[in-house]
């Protein structure tokens, strides 16, 4: 043993043999990280287990206690198990080998080898912001979703377009045409319904289409094919999460029934109200991609965007913001009128109707203050579906002078079309027999309009019912035909998400079931023969591609063709909107029931999708149900807690939801996700998960409204949320580390100070001293990773890629309940408050009396195995299952482990995975590998875990070795960025960098010698190849 | 002067080397492009190419194996004969390759004609030498065993020795006194009481338990390796045929051995790229008609089998680290029917590991990465590289 020396504590000597104690120095924090509730108020169960790696005990003293006679076990039972077990396992060693066939092609296709992935480029589906995506297909099967670079997305997508990929092989899919819920013949489907349109063409009568928002050209053209056939045929598009009230106002503004197209890496000042631009508005993979440019401070870029927030809820861009406030729900117009004022004050227009800021710090003056400061250069965007509301945002970009640069109505996005005026109108006239058929197309009214009651009993009125769904959904179960659409990875189709930015959708596998893709539908419906592929390329051929090469297109997947174009100049009756917008917050009452949609699970289409359901949302970290989210003194002031059970209430309608305790929301507010509480036909998977939040929207002028009066009363019961948060304690140690850009800007090193031990020789790095001999990693690779906290919005899109590129298991609730979720990279998320005035806090319990549970700060780490140098695991190991590899990787050989948990309870990072059930063979865990359709989406290089086995985060190494392997067969130096993990390639704000330590000039090594590098837990030794940059925060101080 | 003849010395080393390299050239081209169908020594699916270049001018040939069908067409007496001797077989046109290509691998053919020993013995080398690579290598833990049992036994036998001696001895002494006390000798007694000796019992049991668990470790350690395993296939087909007699090489029909991690079964398409007019009324070929016909693939029977965590790829070992198939495979080129030769067990996997030197200079992947350990190492192995560490296989 060598540096056996004691080392000093402070002005105390410890003198003991064989005892090195160590002081950390660090720069006094002032303040605490906490990750929830349960941390902060010392709650007695959460206490009871903060220690233990594994939350249950195994049932050892049930078995083996002499109380319980009937589990009773002695010599002579263990002799007989024992004896059983030899026999048991002489007698499968016995078995016959099962004779495994090979089977190749017949004629095998020139672009396919066995055993080598093909890329696809397609546009993604998941929701209607169509990010270019491309499709990784093994062996014909497509297996994982990635992001196209050449779209407006870049490599990144989220959470949602990555599980895309599980929903084509799901099992709830109909498998055919179905009439009146009995199986049926496209023949017979295709006779009927184009007797029904001859009916209309005859006869008249209403024909409509009912869709999503739809942008795909080719699509749009099909329908109007259709309902151009007959005199009176219309298409009508809503979403379940409207936008109409924002593209109402933009008509009324700019005459244009469209949405403006962000550009938020070039706001140097963001001002959100109510407004999840990173989480789930329009498009946000698109918006995170550009406000992390804009938030980065790399290199010479020592500037950074300023981001403020308004809300009612904690929602995920909120967490990101250097400056939050909240306001109560029905605040939202007096807060946007009293911004219009003060910004027309500094620009010297008129001051309409005078509204007070409601916000507790009038934030409005400093915001304004700053977006003025930026003019040209600043954007406002509000979330909310209230159209004079969005009329005075549209005035403040205005006067601001961002049209034209931060946002754009001479290039529009289609990314959302729904018209909910439209949609109640066609409501009107089903309901009074008006309407002849009925082609519901991509939307589950039923289910998520509010007003699905009043739909399904009107559906009834329609002659001819007809749905393009999937699945025997909420709506298409009570419709007379079912005409099951393809998967979009099955199909042809087109997109043009932004104005002249058009994307291709390409089939990436023959269609599962006898299914038909909806263009080919309402082309067959219309009279016509022509075939998707056939359509869409005649439709690029003669309208979209002009010069280009269709191939060409078809490679890149997309295609880009947009002249100039002039910003159109605004008209409108502001004043009135004015008065509107404050008038319609009047009406909300003290206590307001606010609807939103959850990262992940979004609108609820693909609430069948496990991976979905087991991501954890970001913010709550709470998977598997949705519930009754309630400020902390709102709940208190109730006398509720967290897992009491409520009734909510609201016009008519209620239901009963656990409460969840949220910091950083509005004393008020009842936060409920929708998209749970799906039915029967959606799903095994989504039925039984949550209660339906839609019908409490309410249906008004030219926007749906998703924040209504309501009133809670508690009834019997309590109810166990499934949050991951918890499940790991971070004893108060410094995990996180933000800084300012002000303290930033003046010591590059603030916040994060280095890490030194008190020795006798003076302070030395924590690195210089140890018990071990250090591996030596000058040779080869050595690789590491960098995640910028700056940059990391906390999405989690990194937590489902990595579960679809390493075949990770879904648990289910029960066993998330218990700690037993697989995931291998998790999204840390900690609380703390904004600082009083620089003093120190010293006890959590005080600072959890005094403080304001609304303003809290929110900070994200991507937690993942670190690889340590000295890992903590590798040591405790009794099998050498978990070992270290010369290119610094901490290696897990699962058929080596034999399931001792040594190691995770070892890992002072909380990264292991132990696998306790046979997830790919127990029928209990019916979830993405049980069945042998689900299974088709499993990565063949990478092995499926067996029970009894520990498993965590491998760097991706199957694309460490994939990406070697390319560069030695080139006989190439292997270069910086060939080698990308699932993680790094799908952050949509390039948070991840993966490289070679080795290679002086790769991305990793230059952010290593970046000042806001830190290693967790550096103290200790463990050397993690994983390493972090500081969080900064755009503040004046850190008492702001 | 001294200058002079060096550079006569060189220019005639690099006008040699330029002969190989065209001879070189020949012999690849005539294995990408002949050998489906032609051996040099051997008649084939085509007349063997022995001395060909005597047999017709370079012109002739030219004009044949850029299109045959025209020349026989024109009417050519030899080519019709030909073309009537080999059951109407067509050569297919080779109209892509150069004159120069073809001027190659005619100097190929000229090279081999006049060397023909050579040719015979090169694939059986190869074969041999890979079998040597598999064999020996540190001390197999089987021959440490049997040595330590060995030594065992030498000992136990000793002490047998020293104890029989004793007994003998023992035994004078009584007989001696018994003779004395005039009392007779017992022989059948005295092996009775070698048998109550506990020394020996105790030795014939240790021996009997060591034997029984070198039986069942022997046993265990064979379950789940299928060495030898040789399985009927749907079709009787021969690699001895195909790759030993008529020299087709590997790569020609297990495409993907060079791009993927997978060799890859051929699909019957390949089959049919030479048995679309080669035997096509053999009953074997005729399977693959029929698989043609009703579009129901062939289904052989996986000989090599991995667990599944095991990662193994064709691609790293045969096109990055120039491994023969023969070397895991075996003779394959003897085989009538497949069998499996190496245990693919991780042992033999390490084994190779351990002892395979890696070629730096080839790759500048491996120069640059791994420059400062070839200044310290004299032989660079796999395992020099990481190549036994858990994550190269199992992930």
């Amino acid at each position: 043993m060598k540096n056996l020396v004691v080392w000093s504590v402070q002005n105390v000597t410890i003198n003991q043999k064989n005892l090195t104690a160590s002081y950390i120095t660090m720069a006094e924090n002032t303040k605490k990280y906490w990750q929830g509730i349960e941390v902060l108020n010392e709650d007695p169960e959460f206490l009871k287990h903060r220690h233990d790696e594994f939350a249950e005990e195994l049932p050892l003293e049930e078995s083996f206690s002499e109380n319980s006679a009937a589990l009773k076990s002695n010599r002579r039972d263990f002799l007989k198990m024992f004896g059983f077990g030899i026999s048991a396992a002489a007698l499968a060693a016995c078995r016959d080998t099962p004779v495994k066939k090979a089977i190749p092609y017949l004629v095998k296709p020139e672009s396919i080898t066995p055993g080598v992935a093909n890329y696809f480029a397609s546009t993604c589906s998941g929701c209607s912001s169509s990010c270019g995506i491309l499709v990784k297909v093994r062996d014909g099967r497509p297996i994982k979703i990635e992001g196209n670079e050449l779209t407006f997305n870049g490599e990144g997508t989220c959470a949602t377009g990555q599980a895309t990929v599980l929903s084509l092989y799901d099992n709830y899919r109909v498998e055919g045409p179905l009439k009146s819920g009995a199986k049926s013949s496209w023949s017979e489907v295709d006779n009927a319904i184009r007797a029904a349109i001859a009916d209309a063409k005859a006869n008249g009568g209403k024909v409509r289409v009912l869709s999503g928002s739809i942008n795909s050209p080719s699509t749009l053209k099909a329908i109007n094919t259709l309902v151009t056939t007959v005199s009176d045929g219309k298409h009508v598009q809503y979403d379940p999460v409207s936008f109409s009230g924002m593209l109402s106002a933009n008509q009324a503004a700019f005459g244009k029934y469209a949405l403006p197209t962000y550009r938020f890496d070039k706001a140097q000042v963001i001002a959100g109200i109510n407004c999840d631009f990173l989480g789930t508005w329009i498009s946000p993979a698109e918006h995170a991609r550009q406000y992390a440019i804009g938030r980065k401070i790399d290199g010479d870029k020592k500037s950074m965007s300023k981001h403020y927030q308004v809300e009612s809820l904690l929602s995920l861009t909120g967490s990101n913001a250097d400056e939050r406030a909240t306001i109560r729900p029905g605040q939202e117009g007096a807060f946007v009128v009293a911004l219009y004022n003060e910004v027309a004050k500094k620009a010297g227009s008129t001051v309409y109707a005078s509204s007070e800021d409601p916000t507790p710090g009038k934030m409005a003056a400093r915001m304004a203050s700053d977006l003025w400061k930026n003019k040209g250069n600043s954007l406002v965007v509000c979330g909310s579906n209230h159209m004079e509301t969005q009329m005075v945002v549209n005035a403040i970009n205005v006067l601001l002078g961002n049209y034209g640069t931060t946002l754009s109505m001479g290039r529009v996005s289609y990314q959302k079309s729904g018209n909910d005026a439209d949609m109640a109108q066609l409501l009107s006239d089903m309901k009074s027999g008006q309407v002849h058929t009925l082609i519901i197309y991509g939307a589950n009214p039923v289910y998520d309009y509010p007003a699905g009651n009043e739909f399904k009993a009107a559906l009834a009125k329609v002659k001819n019912s007809i749905s393009l769904s999937d699945r025997l959904d909420e709506t298409s179960a009570h419709v007379a035909w079912l005409c099951p659409d393809n998967h979009f990875l099955e199909s042809w189709n087109d997109h043009q998400p932004i104005q002249g930015h058009y994307t291709l959708t390409q089939p990436t596998i023959p269609a599962l079931f006898d299914t038909r893709q909806a263009i080919e539908s309402f082309l067959t419906w219309s009279g016509q023969t022509t075939n998707a592929y056939e359509f869409v390329q005649t439709n690029w051929k003669s309208g979209i591609l002009g010069e280009g090469n269709w191939n060409q297109a078809l490679h890149d997947g997309v295609y880009e063709s947009f002249g100039e174009s002039s910003e159109p100049s605004m008209s409108g009756d502001i004043a009135s909107a004015m008065s509107a917008a404050v008038g319609a917050g009047k009406s909300i009452g003290d206590v307001a029931v606010v609807l939103y949609e959850k990262i992940g699970i979004r609108d609820g289409r693909m609430a069948n999708n496990p991976w979905l359901q087991e991501f954890p949302d970001p913010i709550s970290k709470t998977s598997w149900d949705n519930y009754a989210a309630l400020s902390n003194k709102f709940a208190e002031d109730n006398s509720l807690k967290q897992g009491d059970v409520i009734e909510v209430k609201s016009e008519g309608y209620s239901i009963t939801l656990p409460v969840l305790i949220q910091p950083g929301q509005a004393y008020g507010t009842i936060a409920i996700a929708v998209g749970y509480g799906r039915g029967e036909g959606a799903g095994k998977t989504a039925a039984s998960v949550g209660q339906n939040a839609y019908p409490f929207a309410k249906v008004a002028g030219n926007g749906v409204q998703y924040t209504v009066s309501g009133s809670l009363s508690k009834v019997e019961g309590s109810y166990e949320l499934a949050q991951t948060q918890i499940h790991h304690y971070i004893e108060g140690r410094n995990i996180v580390k933000e800084t300012t850009l002000a303290e930033w800007t003046a010591n590059p090193k603030s916040g994060n100070p280095d890490v030194t031990l008190v020795t006798p020789d003076g302070a030395q790095k924590p690195h210089t001293i140890t018990l071990w001999d250090n591996y030596d990693h000058t040779k080869g690779h050595h690789w590491g990773m960098v995640i910028d906290l700056n940059a990391c919005t906390g999405c989690g899109s990194c937590v489902v890629a990595c579960q679809a590129e390493n075949n990770i298991a879904v648990v289910g609730k029960r066993e998330v309940l218990v700690r037993r979720e697989m995931h291998w990279i998790r999204i840390d998320r900690y609380y703390n408050f904004k600082d009083d005035g620089g003093n120190k806090v010293n006890k959590e319990k005080e600072i959890g009396k005094v403080q304001d549970f609304e303003n809290v700060q929110v900070l994200f780490q991507p937690m993942l195995c670190q690889h340590c140098d000295n890992a903590p695991c590798e040591t405790v190991c009794p099998v050498l299952a978990t070992v270290h590899s010369a290119e610094g990787l901490n290696q897990q050989a699962y058929n080596r482990c034999i399931g001792t948990r040594y190691c995770a309870n070892n890992c002072p990072y909380k990264v292991r995975r132990f696998n306790w059930f046979d997830y790919a063979g127990n029928e209990k865990f019916d979830y993405t590998m049980y069945n042998s359709l689900n299974r088709m989406v499993l990565n063949p290089d990478v092995t499926v875990r067996s029970r009894g086995v520990m498993e965590k985060c491998s760097f991706c190494v199957q694309k460490i070795q994939e990406g070697k392997l390319a560069s030695k067969k080139e006989g190439k130096v292997l270069a910086d960025g060939v080698i990308k993990t699932a993680c790094q390639k799908v952050c949509p704000s390039n948070a991840i960098h993966f490289g070679d330590k080795n290679d002086p000039n790769s991305s990793v090594s230059k952010l290593l010698n970046n000042e806001r590098n830190y290693q967790v837990l550096e103290e200790v030794k463990t050397l993690p190849n994983v390493s972090y940059l500081t969080k900064v925060r755009n503040i004046e101080s850190s008492n702001a | 002067m001294k200058s002079g003849s060096r550079l006569i010395l060189l220019l005639t080393l690099v006008l040699l080397g330029m002969n190989t390299l065209k001879a070189a050239d020949g012999a690849a081209l005539f294995k990408a492009n002949c050998t489906a169908c032609h051996a040099v020594d051997k008649q084939v699916v085509g007349p063997a190419l022995k001395d060909v270049h005597k047999r017709r001018d370079e012109a002739w040939l030219l004009k044949f194996i850029k299109n045959s069908t025209a020349v026989i067409n024109s009417g050519d007496k030899y080519a019709v004969d030909l073309y009537n001797k080999y059951n109407k077989t067509q050569m297919p046109a080779f109209d892509y390759l150069q004159d120069e290509d073809i001027k190659a691998i005619i100097g190929y053919i000229k090279e081999k004609s006049e060397a023909p020993a050579e040719v015979a013995a090169a694939p059986a080398a190869g074969g041999d030498a890979g079998a040597e690579n598999n064999g020996g290598g540190g001390i197999p833990s089987a021959t440490l065993f049997w040595g330590l049992a060995a030594l065992t036994g030498v000992l136990i036998l000793i002490i047998f020795l020293l104890i029989f001696i004793t007994t003998l001895l023992v035994n004078a002494l009584r007989e001696k006194e018994a003779r004395e006390k005039n009392v007779p000798t017992e022989s059948l007694k005295q092996s009775m009481n070698l048998m109550k000796n506990k020394f020996v019992a105790t030795a014939i049991v240790f021996i009997l338990v060591i034997a029984g668990f070198n039986y069942t470790v022997k046993t265990a350690r064979a379950v789940g390796v299928h060495q030898g395993y040789a399985p009927v296939q749907p079709i009787a087909f021969s690699h001895k045929l195909h790759a030993g007699t008529n020299q087709i090489q590997c790569q020609t029909c297990h495409t993907g051995v060079e791009k993927s991690k997978s060799a890859n079964i051929p699909s019957t398409n390949i089959c049919m790229n030479c048995h679309s007019y080669v035997k096509k009324e053999s009953p074997e070929i005729q399977k693959l008609y029929k698989a043609i016909e009703t579009g129901v693939p062939v289904e052989w029977i996986r000989i090599h089998n991995l667990p599944d965590f095991v990662y193994f790829n064709h691609q790293q070992h045969v096109k990055v680290g120039g491994v023969e198939c023969q070397e895991c495979h075996g003779p394959i080129e003897e085989m009538e029917v497949v069998y499996q030769h190496s245990p693919l067990t991780m042992g033999w996997c390490i084994d190779c590991h351990r002892k395979k030197e890696v070629d730096l200079k080839k790759n500048d992947y491996y120069l640059k990465i791994h420059e400062k350990m070839k200044g310290t190492e004299e032989v660079i192995t796999v395992e020099k590289l990481g190549g036994l560490e858990c994550a190269k296989c199992h992930y």
